[in-house]
């Protein structure tokens, strides 16, 4: 399976939750597959969308996914002992580990090599991570949720992208139609 | 003397509702720090690089909090992708309460190298810039935070060690 087969897999879930999503392709490919008011979609600043998950997490009581790629997990490493440190049981993390720059190429990164990002996220403090195939995702989570702790998910799958358009919605309109459905 | 400035700066920020503030330390900041870690009124996440800070007071802010980030002047390098493409993009206002190491004071040479791109590269950022160089200059701040959430900017507010009362 690649993230496109993922997203389209877990959409139903997705949709009645606040997600925050991964720069390029991910978010091109959520958009396309459902597009939702509770969607923010990123369209720039690798890495930070776990950062920015676990802030809303933080600030507000409603669960909140951010899905991220194994790439920006590793560019912004730093996410994970805060993370760890500030638990929201409202937040989940899942990344979407496809062992490659999926937006950029496919070219491997090194979590598809000798790095787990899930032993990572052991180490940094993270009391409950799962790592799962890419066809387990939707019931991991769906439990994560039902739980209303904090998980760490690392779905293995393939590399790989769907032709998707670019987003073209200006950024102040995603985030003016998101914050109108976090308060909702 | 030192404990009264922090305290008042702390206030300002309480008064004016910011209650999500994440921080990397510098020396200058340290009393700010302490007193932000004390207050109750206000939810402190250190943060373990400043780009990283931004995308959690991006996230506290759609959640409805009003956040704040402190951090030294040396971060404003890693943090220009993240003011451009996530807190200027999407219309975010930030206080950003920056320590201006390297300015008259500065016992550490290597310091000054990023003191003298500072300014400039706020400017290039078109970010409003205060520089609080002598005591007095915190009487501004509580306007400068109304500025900022009123224009939805990051803004930065510099503070050298003058203002601070010297090492
Ligand atoms: C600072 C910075 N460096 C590089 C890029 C280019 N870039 C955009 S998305 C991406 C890949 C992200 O990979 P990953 O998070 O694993 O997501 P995937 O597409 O594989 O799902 C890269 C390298 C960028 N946008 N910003
Ligand atoms: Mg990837």
């Amino acid at each position: 399976m690649i993230r496109s087969e993922i997203l389209k897999e877990i959409a139903p879930i997705l949709r009645d939750q606040l997600v925050v999503c991964n720069i390029g392709i991910p978010s091109q490919e959520l958009h396309a597959i459902d597009d939702q008011p509770s969607n923010f979609y990123m369209l720039g600043t690798m890495g930070l969308a776990s950062s920015i998950g676990l802030g809303l997490a933080l600030s507000q009581p409603k669960p909140v996914i951010s899905i991220d790629g194994d790439g920006s997990v590793l560019t912004n490493l730093g996410t994970l002992p805060t993370i760890a440190n500030n638990p929201a049981g409202n937040f989940i993390l899942l990344i979407i580990d496809n062992g490659s720059y999926g937006s950029t190429g496919d070219q491997p990164t090194y979590a598809g090599r000798k790095t787990s990002l899930a032993k990572v996220a052991e180490a940094c403090g993270c009391e409950t991570v799962v790592e799962c195939a890419a066809e387990d995702t939707g019931r991991v989570l769906q439990e994560a949720l039902d739980s209303g702790e904090m998980t760490i998910i690392v779905c293995k799958c393939e590399s790989g992208n769907a032709k998707m358009p670019v987003i073209t919605m200006d950024p102040v309109v995603i985030r003016d139609r998101f914050m109108k459905a976090v308060s909702a | 003397m030192q404990e009264d400035i922090n305290k008042r700066i702390v206030d300002d920020f309480v008064a004016n509702d910011v209650s999500f503030v994440t921080t990397v330390p510098c020396k200058q900041l340290a009393g700010v720090i302490d007193e932000i870690d004390a207050r109750e009124e206000i939810h402190h996440i250190p943060s373990n690089k400043e780009d990283e800070g931004m995308g959690l007071c991006a996230g506290a802010f759609m959640g409805g909090k009003r956040p704040a980030i402190i951090m030294q002047n040396t971060a404003i390098g890693v943090t220009i992708n993240t003011l451009a493409t996530l807190t200027q993009y999407y219309r975010m206002p930030l206080p950003m309460l920056i320590s201006y190491r390297g300015e008259l004071g500065e016992p550490v040479a290597c310091q000054v190298e990023m003191a003298v791109h500072t300014k400039a590269l706020l400017a290039q950022l078109h970010i409003p810039t205060y520089h609080f160089h002598h005591r007095d200059d915190v009487e501004e701040l509580d306007k400068i935070i109304k500025y900022t959430f009123m224009c939805n900017k990051p803004v930065a507010i510099l503070t050298d060690a003058s203002f601070w009362g010297g090492y």
